[in-house]
C-alpha cells in the first residue's frame, strides 16, 4: 500500500492546509474529484477505485459527511483480488453502520466469503460481520457461522474470528437469532420433528457446545470465546452451568501460570484478559453449588488477593489490578467468605489512599459496590476522613466517585459530619457538579437529619452557597417541612431574618424568605427588629433586585404582613398601598392581578384575615428530589443511587400496553428498577413493536435501551408455539396454470368483509414493478409493504406487514403461488400480529428462466372475531428484476447484433397503439426498466438502441439487445427487434417491452391479450452445452 | 407450555410471557445487562484532529462527529496526573496519551477499566513492533493500517488476540498477500506492455 503515491500527497495536502477552511476547500475538491471518477466508472481501474474508497475513509474520519460512494466501497468486497476486498470491507464496515441500506446488497457476496473454502476472505467477512452486522446478517448468516465456529476442520485464525462475530450476531439481535444464539443450528436441525423436544434438548445442546468450546487449548480462541460465553450468560445463565467448573479450571490454569505459551502473557501476567473475562462470567452465575469447584475458586481468589503486590512497571501494575479488582468483584459478587470479605475491605482501603489516581478512582468504585454488602458498612465508615480528602482530589473523575461513595454511605451516625462536608466542597466545586452536589445534600440532610433545624439549617446554608444550583424542588421541600411542623416555623423565621441581614443574598433566598416570613413572621413580632414595619421594610429592600416571578410572592408576603400587623399599622398600610397600586398597572398578568385583589381585599379588613390564613399542613408525601437524583444523574448512577432506591419504598411502575386489548390481562404492575433505564416510553415501545422495528430501536445507543433489547427476543416467543405447521410454503415445480394468469388477480371477498382496500391494487403494483419499495397493499387494518434487492437470478423481497389498529390481527396467513419459473420461499409469517406492531416475512426469489408470469401472493387474516380479510396479490418479482442495466459501445454492440440473426433468437415486430412518447420519455421508460439505452450507437436519431443482461438460473447471465425504431410522424406505431442468446427469453422480453409500452401508466395487464407460448422447440431452454457456445452469454459473462 | 397456549388466547400467553419474564428481570437487575466492551475506538491528536475512529455500536454520522466533539474537548483538556477514567454520558472513557496521541476507548459503566486501559496499550505495542517505533506521522499516512491491525485485534468491541506475536504474523501474512497481488498485476501489465510494442 505504500505505493499509493496519489492518497499520501492527498493526505500532506490537507496537513499542510493553515486552516479549517483551506481543509475544507481541499475537502470539497477531492470530493467532488471522486464523485465525477465514480460516475464514469466504466474506466476505473481497481487501483484507483481503492485509492478513491481509501480517501473517502479519510474524508469521513476528519469528520466531513461522505454521502456517495458508498456503492463503490460495498462493490470492492466482491472483487477477485485480496487488495481490493481487503479494501472493500475495510472501508465499508467504516463508513456504513448497521442501518444502512447498501449493507443488503452486499450480504451474498459477504456469506459467499464465509462458506467458501478461502481462509482469508472468511476472516475479512467475519471481521466485516463481527464489527457491524445487523439484523439481516443475522438472519442469513448466523448458521455459518456457526459451523464455522465449532468445525474441526478451521484454523483458530477462523475460529477465534466466528465466535466474536456470532457473539455480534447474537448482542444485536438476539430476536432473529431466536432468543438465545446458541440453539438455531439446533432449531433448524429439529425444526421438522418435534416442538416440545426442541425446547427440552435446547438447553442441553448449547450449552454442552459452549463448554466444549471453553476446552479450547488455543488461547486466541478461548478468549473470544469466553467473550461468547460472558454475553450469552450476561442474558440468561440458566442452562450453562456445565461451563462453571470449565471457567474455574481455565482460571486455575491461568492463575498458576501452567501451560500458558509465552506469547500470551503479557509483562509477565498470563493473558490478564482471559483472567478478567473468565472471573466476569463468573460474575454472571448466582452461586456456585459444586463443593470442590467453589473450593478450587476460592483458591485462586485469595492467591490473586493476597499476591498482587505494587510493581515499578506501570502495564505491569495496571494488568496485575486488572485482574486483582475483577476478582474483588467476584468475591462481592459470591459473598461468601467472611475473612475473604474483609480482606476486600482492607485492600480496598489501602487503594484509596495511594498515589497512583487511577487505583484510588477504583479504590472508591468498588468501595461504593461494596455498600450493597451491609455488614461491610462499618469499615468502610472507618476510611471517611480518606473519602473526604479524595473529596478535595484535583481530578474530576475521582472527586465524583468519593461524593457517589459518601453519599451512599451516609446515615443517621456520620450524616452530620457528611452533609457539612459536602456544603464546604460545594462553594470551592465546578460547576458541572454543583447540582448533582446541592441535590445530594439536601436529600441526605432531609433523610438523616437527627433534628429538623439542622436540616433547616443545612437547605438555607445550601441556598446562600449555591443557589444557582438549588432547584426549586429544593426550597419547596423545605416549606413543605416548616408548614407541617410547628416547632419549626419560629426558628425557621428567625433563621431566614439573620440571613436577609446579608448584603447580596440569591433570589431563592429571597423566595424562601418571603414565604416564611410572610407565613410565621408574626411569631417574632416581640423580638427586635422583627416588626412587621421592618420584615416590610428589609424585604422591599430586596425587590428592585429579583425577577418577575418572585414578585408576586413578594406581594402576598406583604398582604400577610399587613393582616398579622398588631396593632395595625398605618404608616405600614400607607406603604403597601402605594406597592400595590404602583404594581396594579404591571404588564405582568399575575403580579397585576395579585397587586389589585390584595389592595381590595386589605380594604375589607374581616374577609382578608379568612383569604390569608395560614396555609393549612401539606399531606405527607414522598420527597419529590428522590425521584430527581434518580432521573438527574448520569454519571453517577450506579451503586450508591441504587441502593438508595432499594431502601425507598418501591414505587410501582405500570408496564403495560398504553392502549388496553380485548383478552389481554391487565397490566402487571412491577416494581421499579431504578438502576437500569426504565420507563414508561422505552417499555411501551418495545413492547408494541414485538418484532423489532429495525430503524427505531436500533438507532439508539445501545445501552440507553437495554431493556428493549432484552424485550425483543422475548417478546417474539409468541408464534413459534406452532411453528411447524405454519411454515407452508408451496413449491410447485409443475407450476399453478390459470390462477396466474392476469385478470384473475384481485381482492376477492371485497363484498363479503365490506373491507375497501385503499388506493388502486394494480397501480400499486405496476408502480412496484419499476421501484423497489413500496406499498403493496393496504386496507383500514393492515399495510403490506414491500422492499426489495435483486442480484443476479436471486432476489429477496421482504414484505412488512403493519397492523394499523390497536387490536391484534389474528389468524394471518399467506401462501405463495408461484409460477413454474419462479423459487420462492417465504419465512415464517406469525399468526398473529399485535397491536401497532409490523412484522416482516423475507421471500426469497429465484429465477429459473425467462417468463412474465406472476407470482402471488393469497394473503389473509382475521380481525375481530368473525371478519376475515383476504386478497390476492400479484407479487413484483417480474422479468425486469432480473435484469442488469448495462451500457454497451458500438464496437460491443454491433457485432452481437449481427451474430444473432433472424428468429427464433432475433425477433421483430410493429407495435401499433403505443402511448405517445418522446424520445426522452421513452428512454427514460426503458432505463426504469433496467434497459439501458445505448446513446449514439443508432445513424438513425429516431431510433433506439438498448441493451441489458438477463440472469435466471438455466440461462446464465444473457445478454439483451433491443432496437426500436419510432415513426416521428405517428408516435402511436413503432417497429421494435429484440435479440438475445435464448428464444424464450427473446420472446418473453418483447412481449413485455411490449406490455409496457402500451400499458404505462394506465392500463392494467388485463388490456393485453393473453400471448401463446411460442412453439414448441422455442419453449424448450437452451442446454448449458448450447449456452457455452452462445456469443452473446460469452460476451455477457466477460463483461 | 403448550398447555397453557391451548388454555388462553394466544395474544393472552403472549403478555403474559412477557409481564412474567419482565418481572423476573426486574428481580436480578444485574443479570439483565447485555455485556458490552468497547463501543467505540477513538484516536485525537493533541490539536484535536481525529487519527482514527472505529464504531462497534452503531451511531449516525451525526452522532459521531458529536461524541469526537465533546470527547476530545473534555480529554485535551485534562492535566497530566490524572486518572485515565472520564465518566461521560454513562459510559466511561479509558483514555491514555502516547507522546502527542491519545488512545481512547468507551466501555460501560461497569466494566473493568483498567483491563481496557491494557488493551489500549497492547494495541500501541503492536503498532510499535509493526512500524518499528511508530509515532503520529506513521498513523497519518498509513491510517490504513492502523485500522487492519485494530481488526486483529478488536472484534465487535472485544479482543480477540492477545499475542503480539500472532497479530505481528497475520498482519505480515496479508502485507504479503498484497504484494503478490501487486507483483502478479505488474507482471500482467510488462507482459502487456512486452506484446504492444
Amino acid at each position: 500500500m505504500s505505493g499509493m503515491r496519489g492518497l499520501s500527497v492527498f493526505i500532506s495536502d490537507i496537513r499542510n492546509c493553515q486552516n479549517k477552511e483551506a481543509e475544507r476547500l481541499r475537502v470539497d475538491k477531492e470530493l467532488g474529484n471522486i464523485r465525477t471518477c465514480f460516475k464514469n466508472d466504466k474506466g476505473l481501474t481497481p487501483y484507483k477505485k481503492k485509492k478513491y474508497v481509501w480517501k473517502m475513509l479519510y474524508i469521513h474520519m476528519l469528520g466531513y459527511d461522505v454521502d456517495f460512494g458508498h456503492m463503490e466501497a460495498v462493490s470492492l468486497i466482491s472483487a477477485p483480488k485480496y487488495p481490493e476486498k481487503q479494501v472493500g470491507y475495510i472501508v465499508t464496515s467504516c463508513l456504513l453502520n448497521e442501518n444502512h441500506d447498501f449493507l443488503r446488497l452486499a450480504i451474498n457476496a459477504v456469506r459467499n466469503d464465509i462458506i467458501g473454502r478461502n481462509e482469508t476472505y472468511q476472516c475479512l467477512a467475519l471481521t466485516l460481520v463481527g464489527n457491524i452486522g445487523g439484523r439481516e446478517f443475522a438472519e442469513s448468516l448466523a448458521p455459518d457461522v456457526q459451523k464455522l465456529l465449532i468445525s474441526s476442520s478451521c484454523r483458530p485464525l477462523v475460529r477465534k474470528k466466528a465466535a466474536l462475530c456470532l457473539l455480534r450476531l447474537f448482542r444485536k439481535n438476539p430476536d432473529v437469532v431466536n432468543a438465545d444464539g446458541w440453539c438455531v443450528l439446533n432449531t433448524l436441525l429439529f425444526q421438522f420433528i418435534d416442538v416440545p423436544f426442541i425446547f427440552s434438548s435446547s438447553y442441553a445442546y448449547r450449552a454442552d457446545r459452549m463448554a466444549q468450546l471453553l476446552d479450547e487449548r488455543d488461547l486466541g480462541v478461548l478468549t473470544s470465546s469466553m467473550s461468547l460465553l460472558v454475553s450469552l450468560v450476561s442474558n440468561d445463565y440458566e442452562g450453562y452451568s456445565s461451563c462453571l467448573p470449565k471457567c474455574v479450571k481455565i482460571l486455575e490454569r491461568l492463575a498458576r501460570n501452567q501451560d500458558v505459551p509465552q506469547e500470551y502473557t503479557y509483562y509477565g501476567i498470563p493473558s490478564p484478559w482471559l483472567q478478567v473475562k473468565t472471573m466476569r462470567a463468573l460474575q454472571y452465575f448466582p452461586t456456585i453449588e459444586d463443593p470442590s469447584t467453589r473450593r478450587s475458586l476460592f483458591e485462586v481468589l485469595q492467591r490473586i488477593l493476597m499476591g498482587t503486590d505494587v510493581v515499578k512497571n506501570v502495564n505491569k501494575n495496571n494488568a496485575s489490578h486488572a485482574v486483582l479488582f475483577e476478582a474483588l468483584s467476584l468475591v462481592m459478587h459470591l459473598n461468601a467468605e467472611k475473612e475473604m470479605m474483609s480482606q476486600c475491605v482492607a485492600l480496598l482501603g489501602k487503594f484509596i489512599s495511594v498515589r497512583e489516581p487511577n487505583i484510588r478512582y477504583l479504590g472508591l468504585e468498588n468501595m461504593t459496590r461494596m455498600l450493597m454488602i451491609t455488614d461491610a458498612q462499618d469499615i468502610i465508615k472507618k476510611h471517611q476522613p480518606q473519602i473526604i480528602t479524595s473529596l478535595k482530589d484535583p481530578d474530576i473523575s475521582i472527586r465524583r466517585r468519593a461524593l457517589d461513595l459518601l453519599y451512599g454511605m451516609c446515615d443517621v451516625s456520620n450524616a452530620k459530619g457528611i452533609v457539612e462536608e459536602l456544603l464546604q466542597y460545594l462553594s470551592t466545586a465546578e460547576f458541572s457538579m454543583r447540582e448533582e452536589l446541592s441535590l445530594k445534600a439536601a436529600i441526605l440532610a432531609e433523610k438523616f437529619a437527627p433534628d429538623l433545624s439542622w436540616y433547616v439549617d443545612v437547605i438555607l446554608q445550601l441556598i446562600d452557597n449555591a443557589g444557582d444550583f438549588v432547584s426549586d424542588d429544593i426550597w419547596f421541600r423545605v416549606v413543605q417541612f416548616v408548614t407541617n411542623n410547628e416547632d419549626l416555623q419560629p426558628y425557621a423565621a428567625s433563621k431566614v431574618r439573620e440571613y436577609m441581614d446579608k448584603i447580596a443574598i440569591h433570589e431563592t433566598m429571597v423566595k424562601v424568605s418571603a414565604y416564611i416570613l410572610g407565613e410565621y413572621g408574626h411569631l417574632l413580632a416581640r423580638r427586635p427588629g422583627c416588626s412587621a414595619r421592618e420584615l416590610f421594610g428589609i424585604l422591599h429592600e430586596k425587590l428592585p433586585t429579583v425577577s418577575s416571578p418572585t414578585i408576586p410572592l413578594l406581594l402576598s408576603t406583604y398582604a400577610k404582613l399587613l393582616m398579622h400587623a398588631q396593632p395595625p399599622d398605618i404608616e405600614l398600610q400607607k406603604q403597601i398601598w402605594n406597592v400595590f397600586k404602583k404594581y396594579e398597572s404591571s404588564i405582568d398578568v399575575e403580579i397585576q392581578q395579585r397587586a389589585v385583589e390584595y389592595f381590595e381585599l386589605s380594604k375589607k379588613g374581616a374577609a382578608l384575615m379568612d383569604v390569608l390564613a395560614e396555609m393549612p399542613k401539606f399531606p405527607e408525601r414522598q420527597s419529590s428530589l428522590i425521584k430527581k437524583v434518580e432521573d438527574v444523574e448520569d454519571t453517577a448512577d450506579q451503586s450508591a443511587i441504587k441502593l438508595r432506591a432499594q431502601q425507598l419504598p418501591s414505587n410501582a411502575l405500570v408496564l403495560a400496553d398504553p392502549q388496553p386489548v380485548n383478552g389481554t390481562p391487565p397490566p402487571l404492575k412491577v416494581p421499579s428498577i431504578s438502576g437500569i433505564k426504565l420507563d414508561h416510553e422505552s417499555a411501551s415501545q418495545t413492547q408494541s413493536q414485538p418484532n423489532g422495528d429495525l430503524s427505531k430501536v436500533q438507532s439508539q445507543i445501545p445501552s440507553a435501551d437495554l431493556l428493549g433489547e432484552m424485550v425483543d427476543p422475548l417478546a417474539i416467543e409468541a408464534p413459534p408455539v406452532d411453528m411447524g405447521s405454519h411454515q407452508r410454503v408451496y413449491r410447485e415445480e409443475d407450476g399453478i396454470p390459470d390462477e396466474v394468469d392476469g385478470t384473475a388477480i384481485v381482492p376477492i371477498g371485497d363484498q363479503a368483509n365490506k373491507v375497501e382496500p385503499i388506493g388502486n391494487i394494480t397501480e400499486r403494483f405496476n408502480a412496484l414493478c419499476l421501484k423497489d419499495s413500496g406499498v403493496l397493499y393496504e386496507d383500514p387494518y393492515i399495510q403490506i409493504g414491500v422492499k426489495a434487492e435483486w442480484r443476479g437470478h436471486h432476489g429477496r423481497l421482504v414484505l412488512f406487514l403493519g397492523n394499523k389498529v390497536t387490536s391484534p390481527l389474528t389468524s394471518v396467513q399467506a401462501l405463495i403461488l408461484p409460477p413454474a419459473h419462479l423459487k420462492l420461499e417465504l419465512s415464517l409469517v406469525p399468526d398473529t400480529i399485535p397491536p401497532r406492531a409490523q412484522v416482516q416475512c423475507p421471500l426469497e426469489v429465484m429465477n429459473i428462466r425467462p417468463s412474465r408470469d406472476v407470482a402471488v401472493l393469497d394473503f389473509s387474516y382475521k380481525f375481530g372475531t368473525s371478519m376475515v380479510v383476504s386478497a390476492k396479490l400479484r407479487l413484483p418479482a417480474v422479468l425486469n428484476k432480473f435484469l442488469q442495466p448495462l451500457q454497451l459501445t458500438s464496437e460491443e454492440f454491433f457485432p452481437q447484433w449481427r451474430s444473432l440473426s433472424g428468429p427464433p433468437l432475433k425477433l421483430q415486430e410493429v407495435v401499433r397503439g403505443v402511448r405517445p412518447l418522446s424520445l426522452s420519455e421513452m428512454e427514460n421508460l426503458f432505463n426504469s426498466f433496467r434497459v439501458t439505452i445505448c446513446p449514439g450507437l443508432d445513424p438513425n436519431p429516431n431510433n433506439l438502441v438498448a441493451s441489458t443482461t438477463f440472469y435466471s438460473e438455466n440461462t446464465r447471465p444473457m445478454l439483451c439487445l433491443a432496437r426500436i425504431e419510432t415513426d416521428p410522424a405517428d408516435r402511436t406505431q413503432l417497429r421494435l427487434t429484440v435479440a438475445s442468446g435464448d428464444s424464450t427469453l427473446t420472446f418473453e422480453l418483447k412481449e413485455f417491452i411490449k406490455e409496457q409500452l402500451i400499458a404505462i401508466p394506465m392500463g392494467s395487464r388485463a388490456l393485453v391479450p393473453a400471448v401463446p407460448v411460442p412453439a414448441a422447440p422455442l419453449a424448450q431452454p437452451p442446454s448449458p452445452a448450447v449456452d457455452a457456445n452462445d456469443p452473446g452469454a460469452m460476451l455477457a459473462g466477460l463483461l | 407450555f403448550s398447555l397453557l397456549s391451548s388454555c388462553f388466547p394466544r395474544s393472552c400467553t403472549f403478555y403474559l410471557v412477557l409481564c412474567i419474564i419482565l418481572f423476573l428481570l426486574a428481580q436480578e437487575s444485574w443479570v439483565c445487562v447485555l455485556y458490552f466492551q468497547i463501543h467505540f475506538v477513538l484516536l485525537v491528536s493533541r490539536q484535536g484532529k481525529v487519527r482514527l475512529t472505529k464504531w462497534y455500536s452503531p451511531y449516525t454520522q451525526k452522532e459521531r462527529s458529536k461524541v469526537i466533539r465533546e470527547l476530545s474537548g473534555v480529554i485535551l483538556n485534562r492535566g497530566p496526573k490524572l486518572c485515565n477514567f472520564i465518566e461521560w454520558r454513562g459510559y466511561k472513557v479509558v483514555y491514555k496519551r502516547y507522546a502527542s496521541l491519545y488512545f481512547c476507548m468507551c466501555i460501560d459503566e461497569a466494566d473493568n477499566e483498567l483491563e481496557v486501559l491494557e488493551i489500549i496499550h497492547h494495541y500501541v505495542e503492536i503498532l510499535d513492533r509493526y512500524f518499528g517505533s511508530v509515532c503520529e506521522l506513521d498513523l497519518i499516512f498509513n491510517f490504513h493500517k492502523a485500522y487492519y491491525i485494530l481488526d486483529e485485534l478488536l472484534i465487535a468491541g472485544e479482543l480477540q488476540e492477545s499475542s503480539k506475536k500472532t497479530v505481528a504474523r497475520i498482519i505480515s501474512a496479508q502485507d504479503q498477500l498484497v504484494e503478490a497481488a501487486k507483483e502478479e498485476a505488474s507482471s500482467i501489465s510488462n507482459i502487456i506492455a512486452q506484446a504492444t510494442k
